[in-house]
């Protein structure tokens, strides 16, 4: 299903979570894999993983200064991501979770921020450079 | 002599001559505002945390709704503050 020749039927999708940071090396790990593989195992395919690790947070969240930090772009039917809201839901160790839809310009975003590249295309296709300062 | 002077208060001359304010993301073509980029969307809030207006960060109505929405988002993710103090 998750070939290229479906791929207007696939929306790209991007995924933030917070895990509680009391979770150990291997079990974060291991929970980013079920992710991945319940995205995976639902027709949709893993663009790019980014496990940001630890970071402190910029207020608490249940009474925790920090929080290990994944990202995850992938592509996927649309149904799949209330399975993974609910599958979420019920995982203790995340803090909380947001899916973003992304259109064309935020992958090309993502693919340019992946690649280090900070140039942006002005509408007279000139090439500029752009005063974001993106950590690698 | 009394009417010279009424004229001058009608059309006070502007002194200070401000660069025209812009919006920078029509300017250098940014079609995405990242949420994820805290660092960047730190331009549109103010010391306290609160974003900015239209009027003060010069944006255009489109890309204003787009960076408010990152912000929102950023501040979901704990990557921006609700509400702070000296955040600058």
């Amino acid at each position: 299903m998750a070939t290229e020749t479906t791929e207007t039927k696939l929306q790209s999708y991007e995924l933030m979570v917070i895990f509680t940071p009391v979770l150990a090396e291997d079990e974060y790990k291991a929970a980013q894999q079920k992710f991945t593989d319940l995205i995976t195992g639902n027709g949709g395919s893993v663009v790019h993983s980014d496990a940001m690790g630890l970071r402190s947070l910029a207020y608490p969240i249940a009474k925790k200064t920090t929080g290990l930090y994944w990202l995850i772009e992938y592509q996927a039917p649309s149904d799949v991501n209330g399975k993974l809201e609910i599958q979420m839901g019920r995982d203790e160790s995340i803090m909380r979770q947001m899916i973003t839809r992304l259109d064309k310009y935020a992958m090309e975003f993502n693919e340019r921020r992946r690649k280090g590249i900070k140039l942006v295309h002005t509408p007279k296709n000139a090439v500029e450079e752009v005063e974001t300062d993106h950590e690698a | 002599m009394a009417k010279q002077n009424d004229i001058k208060y009608l059309s006070t001359a502007r002194v200070d001559n401000r660069p025209k304010k812009y919006c920078r993301f029509k300017k250098l073509g940014i079609k995405y505002i990242d949420y994820k980029d805290a660092e960047f969307l730190k331009k549109f809030l103010n010391d306290q945390g609160k974003m900015l207006p239209r009027r003060l960060s010069g944006n255009s109505l489109k890309y204003q709704r787009k960076v408010a929405t990152a912000i929102k988002k950023a501040r979901q993710m704990a990557l921006l503050p609700y509400v702070t103090d000296l955040m600058k």
